[in-house]
């Protein structure tokens, strides 16, 4: 589904992801962790598009595709999708009327017309039960004077309203109280399929906990040190980045 | 970054569609203005002596003021004796219903998306069409008659209501009000007049189209809308103009006035001709809108679009003499390429327990300017006074600027005001957000916008609701980053 090779990205001249190589197959949920300033967010950013994230070499390629060839919203139209650490507010917009425009806007890419108003309202109920929105979201401005938690339990609704093939989940737990990150993960765990992936960016082992990943990578210095099971999250709550940290020192 | 910009322009950047000109026959007036220019005017118009008498005192007061310099916008000092005060169809006939329009006429009217054929329009919209300085027709007169509503040309109200003209004319923008109101005063040639009677609710939208379509030709029109006790009437406003390479000045004057009990809800989608995308030609569109709330209770509202004319200089006011009344005004400003706009209200509050609210969200793109300036003025008599402000700025790129001038005079202590204003961009971060849901630049700056002039929008009557939100994305093609 991605495979990501040699990928030497910068930010304003200065080198955030270094060779970085990652396999992601379709069905498997990967969760990246590590320190902070690793370049966890830099590669969710540049995998959905930031125009400000400059790849200066290396290759993506999704579902036979060159990444790279595609702009943001051409990447969303073909299954890409982010959940984003700060979502943004867009005042006097319903999620409603913001849905329905993306959703149409992947159906027109599909060759499909726009989607019934009656399907779609259906649609919208269905997946908000998911993760447990009141349906007076629906009506209100995308994300504006929700909370923290309801914006993220808002990107998982979008998330699930947009079907994507691959789902970036960029600390998607941060800032989330116990319950609400339930809620969130029952929500993740509920799109779980055999076609769809997950690359789920996490400071902390505790979201691990609930979306089970089938792979943990470390990553340091911008690239991915240490690779393995569920257990190595663990291995990391337990001891923290200092080993790695230590083994990688010449990377810093 | 760059590619941000290249995106702004290209949404920015588009073409004017209503920029073609009708072929009509037409008579001017001389070039220039003089005491003769006037007497011509309202000797075309068969004007009584008395409405020559008040063109002529507006004219003397005219020739000793000086053009107003206060006013954010710039551009070349106008000589007002190159332009063309009257302009009209040279063969006219008497029109005694639609089929006696002149088809080049009724040509532009459809090819504008507003034909004059009662059956096409949408029901309930009655249009008064002006093109340069006289009414082509007004349409559904005749039911609204039967409700004792009067609406027709002023040119016809002067002949035909003289008393109501000479009550009501004037009377809440006076001759000698500012340069531009006592020019218009002086050679104005047509325009609307509504009278909604006693206690009528009037059945249906009431509207009057403007369209420049002469070279060199100003246009002076003026409105005079008169609501009596407990009567409630929604007026509309259009207006286009072809492209042309120099820049045509309007002036228009528009008097709203409401006696006990009444409301007028006056709204305006302004797409006049905004030159082209180095600032070559446009509309400069210098206009006094005021309206009174003489009767308690009563109300006056008024919602502007204003996305056209290169520079737009206008500050629709209501004057809060009656206890109780309430004065609203909702406005979008856009300006795009080398656009200026300097626009906003006056809330003159003089009446007890009168209430205003402002909303105006400024929308600047390109190279443009936009600036809001308001005013709100507390008089000592207006006990418990209350005023609501909301001013916000959204910019489009880096190379534009917004401007606030809000101005507060308060002389009496039970009086409110509340201003807010807030400056906010298009970033980068919310155009990501919407391209990562799968929404291009275009679709995404559409959304946005609407949502941001979500509050004024929803004070349209919906077919205008409907044309103000195409614009706005016509308007700002090209335009994002």
């Amino acid at each position: 589904m991605l495979s990501i090779k040699n990928l030497n990205v910068s930010i304003q001249g200065k080198q955030i992801l270094r060779d970085f190589n990652l396999e992601i197959k379709a069905g498997e949920i990967h969760a990246i962790m590590g320190p902070n300033g690793t370049g966890k967010s830099t590669l969710a950013s540049t995998l959905a598009g930031k125009e400000e994230y400059e790849v200066t070499s290396g290759e993506v390629i999704f579902n036979a595709k060159n990444l790279f060839d595609m702009s943001a919203d051409e990447r969303a139209r073909e299954g890409i999708f982010l959940a984003f650490q700060y979502p943004v507010e867009i005042p006097g917009v319903s999620t409603t009327n913001f849905m329905k425009a993306a959703v149409n806007a992947k159906r027109k890419h599909q060759g499909l017309e726009p989607m019934d108003a009656k399907d779609f309202l259906k649609l919208m109920r269905e997946k908000m039960a998911l993760v447990e929105m009141n349906k007076e979201f629906s009506s209100r401005s995308v994300n504006e004077g929700f909370s923290g938690g309801e914006k993220k339990r808002n990107e998982i609704f979008q998330m699930a309203m947009l079907e994507p093939a691959l789902c970036l989940l960029d600390e998607t737990d941060s800032g989330l109280d116990i319950d609400a990150l339930r809620i969130v993960a029952n929500g993740v765990n509920k799109l779980r399929d055999a076609n769809r992936s997950f690359l789920v960016i996490t400071h902390y082992q505790r979201l691990l906990n609930y979306i089970v990943p089938d792979y943990v990578h470390v990553m340091y210095g911008g690239k991915i040190v240490k690779s393995g099971g569920k257990e190595l999250a663990l291995k990391l709550e337990e001891q923290g980045y200092d080993w790695i940290k230590e083994e990688n020192s010449e990377l810093v | 970054m760059a590619d941000n910009d290249k995106i702004i322009d290209e949404v920015v950047a588009n073409d004017y569609k209503y920029g073609f000109t009708t072929n009509i026959e037409q008579e001017f007036a001389a070039i220039g203005l003089s005491e003769e220019t006037v007497r011509f005017i309202s000797a075309k118009k068969n004007e009584p002596e008395w409405m020559l008498e008040w063109r002529l005192k507006a004219y003397s007061a005219w020739l000793k003021m000086e053009q107003p310099k206060w006013q954010n916008v710039h551009f070349p000092e106008i000589d007002f004796q190159s332009i063309i005060y009257y302009a009209a169809q040279k063969k006219k006939k008497v029109i005694n219903s639609l089929d006696d329009v002149d088809p080049e006429i009724r040509a532009t009217y459809d090819k504008l998306g507003i034909p004059i054929q009662e059956q096409k329009l949408l029901a309930g919209v009655a249009v008064d069409y002006v093109m340069d300085s006289e009414s082509v027709i007004t349409t559904f007169r005749e039911s609204l008659k039967e409700k004792g509503i009067i609406f027709c040309s002023i040119s016809e109200a002067i002949r035909e209501q003289p008393e109501l003209v000479k009550q009501y004319l004037g009377s809440v923008v006076p001759q000698r009000d500012n340069y531009y109101a006592a020019l218009n005063s002086a050679v104005f040639s047509d325009g609307s007049f509504v009278y909604i009677p006693k206690g009528v609710r009037c059945p249906m939208e009431l509207s009057t189209y403007f369209r420049i379509n002469a070279e060199n030709t100003g246009q002076f029109e003026r409105t005079l809308i008169i609501a009596d006790e407990g009567s409630y009437v929604s007026y509309l406003e259009g207006c286009t103009a072809p492209m042309r390479d120099e820049n045509q000045l309007h002036a228009a004057v528009v008097e709203l006035i409401t006696l006990d009990n009444a409301e007028i809800k006056y709204s305006t989608v302004q797409n006049w001709y905004p030159g082209d995308k180095e600032g070559k030609g446009g509309i400069y569109n210098f206009v006094t809108k005021r309206g009174m709330c003489r009767g308690k209770n009563s109300k006056i509202s008024w919602t502007q679009v204003e996305t056209g004319s290169a520079i737009t200089w206008k500050y629709p006011s209501c004057i809060l003499k009656g206890e109780n009344s309430i004065g609203e005004f909702y406005s979008v400003a856009v300006t795009n390429n080398y656009q200026q706009a300097d626009t906003g209200t006056k809330m003159i509050h003089i009446g007890k327990n009168t209430k205003s609210r402002i909303v105006s969200k400024g929308i600047s793109a390109g190279k443009s300017q936009n600036s809001y300036r308001g005013l709100v003025q507390v008089h000592k008599t207006a006990d418990n006074a209350y005023n609501s402000s909301q001013c916000d700025s959204l910019l489009i790129g880096d190379k534009c600027g917004a401007h606030t001038f809000p101005y507060l005079e308060i002389k009496n202590k039970t009086g409110r005001v509340e201003h807010e204003a807030t400056t906010s961009k298009i970033g980068e971060d919310l155009l990501f957000y919407c391209n990562q849901r799968g929404l291009s630049n275009e679709e995404a700056v559409s959304m946005i916008i609407n949502g941001y002039c979500k509050e004024v929008f929803k004070q349209l009557p919906m077919e205008f609701m409907v044309e103000a939100q195409k614009l706005l994305s016509i308007s700002l093609e090209g335009s994002v980053g």
